[in-house]
């Protein structure tokens, strides 16, 4: 199938979602394998240059995926985990679920970049239930997360209340224990070290202090200076 | 030597399902969810079911009719999100639902297909979804005992069949298809196409006919199988 008909889309523009999904493309390298989890992390897709030399995975059972469909040219086949119609590129390979996961938990994911409800400093991560309220149930989470070999998670700074998802512990059922490496918001880009939280990367025009009143937990702030994206 | 017909009219291979039965039921999200068959057993009425799904599928499709019809006891699911009913069936306490890991659900109708009794893993052995399994410590780690799944009955959706239930799956309708096909004692299979043995290249058959008891042919296809608008 070819592909010049979609384009990905530029980096940056205003809205602070895009940039932080267009910052978290760019930790896709040449030559890596990555699963990108339901929800945000999927529509990173788009925002990947076209000669880009990677491939991307989704559990359901593909390797090779293109840019997202519009309704019009969509097959009704062809969709990513979280339902997103896709596409494929020269190369692309389709394989039942058992496959799937064979690859994921021998080690062949170079990268995963997931959701979440809460990321602790320790690297733990709470995606999967908010019990009695909304347990949707992690999916493929559990495994991408105890087995990719890097692990970062795309989420917003704060939930829709404005209570900080990055925390000293996290409170809710876990997904996996100790695993996050890094953090992508729509207001800074956080690593998780044996020191806890550090602050790597700011949005435009968010202050290092708005992430810190943000974050539920010590964020180290180096002394040096702060790269924006 | 000529390969035996099995080919079933939908009303006839759907009736062979019992009140009570553990049903697998194939496809993630739309693609290779058997639409057909499922609303037949929404049709015939079936009570008190087990469905081993990866999915919920979304509000007024596939065994969402079965879970707001009232007709399924318990849900072995990995992933319910995307249908608000499942979610709130689970929260009401009317549907037990037990969440698996995915590759593991995966790996564990795979084990009940391959004649395996169940399968050792690290996989959430440190989280709450370890709880009540057994364990086993091996080299220093501990470990989950993940029980094998077979079933009364799989649900199967074909892009392409031969009436010996030689089945071939399109792009990723492939899913839990291939794995459930082998995991059930009785495997009905819808196909989008029937054709006489010879139909498909043996290369081309992804589940061989061995393991399918009945092959139904869809005369048509309904909105559920098409592109959803969300």
């Amino acid at each position: 199938m070819a592909l010049s008909d979609v384009e990905p889309k530029k980096p940056g523009g205003a809205d602070p979602r895009a940039r932080m999904i267009a910052r978290a493309a760019r930790e896709i390298a040449p030559g890596m394998v990555v699963n990108l989890g339901i929800g945000l992390p999927t529509r990173v897709v788009d925002y990947l240059p076209a000669d880009m030399p990677a491939c991307l995975h989704t559990e359901n059972g593909m390797t090779g995926i293109g840019p997202t469909r519009p309704y019009e040219t969509a097959d009704r086949n062809l969709i990513d985990a979280g339902g997103a119609y896709i596409s494929t590129v020269p190369g692309s390979a389709y394989f039942d679920s058992v496959v799937s996961f064979a690859l994921v938990r021998s080690g062949r994911l170079d990268l995963t970049m997931l959701g979440a409800f809460e990321v602790a400093r320790n690297g733990d991560l709470a995606n999967w239930k908010i019990p009695g309220r909304f347990s949707p149930g992690a999916g493929g989470a559990i495994e991408l997360a105890q087995k990719a070999r890097r692990v970062v998670v795309m989420t917003t700074h704060t939930d829709r209340k404005g209570n900080p998802k990055l925390l000293e512990r996290c409170t809710l059922p876990l997904t996996a224990r100790g695993h996050v490496a890094r953090i992508f918001t729509d207001l800074a880009v956080v690593d998780v070290t044996p020191q806890g939280f550090v602050l790597r990367e700011l949005a435009q025009g968010i202050s290092a202090a708005q992430v810190a009143g943000a974050t539920g937990a010590p964020l180290h702030i180096p002394d040096t200076d702060i790269p924006i994206f | 030597m000529k390969l035996p017909d099995k080919s079933t009219a939908l009303e006839e291979a759907v009736a062979r399902i019992p009140d009570g039965a553990t049903v697998m039921v194939g496809g993630f999200g739309v693609p290779g969810t058997p639409f057909a068959l499922l609303h037949e057993l929404r049709r015939q009425g079936r009570k008190d079911l087990t469905l081993i799904k990866n999915d919920a599928n979304e509000a007024g499709m596939g065994i969402d009719h079965l879970l707001t019809g009232g007709q399924v006891r318990r849900l072995i699911s990995t992933h319910i999100g995307l249908n608000p009913n499942a979610v709130a069936l689970m929260n009401a306490g009317t549907l037990e639902v037990e969440f698996c890991a995915q590759g593991i659900l995966a790996e564990r109708i795979r084990a009940g297909g391959a004649g395996l009794r169940a399968i050792v893993t690290d996989i959430g052995a440190d989280t709450d979804l370890a709880e009540g399994k057994a364990r086993l410590e091996m080299e220093g780690q501990r470990l989950l005992v993940e029980t094998a799944l077979r079933a009364d009955v799989a649900l199967i959706h074909a892009a392409a069949a031969d009436s010996f239930g030689n089945l071939a799956y399109l792009a990723t309708a492939r899913n839990f298809n291939v794995a459930m096909a082998m995991a059930a004692d009785t495997v009905i299979a819808e196909a989008e196409t029937l054709g006489p043995p010879g139909c498909l290249a043996p290369d081309a058959v992804h589940t061989p006919g061995v393991f399918v008891d009945h092959v139904v042919e869809l005369s048509e296809l309904s909105r559920e199988y098409g592109v959803v608008r969300r």
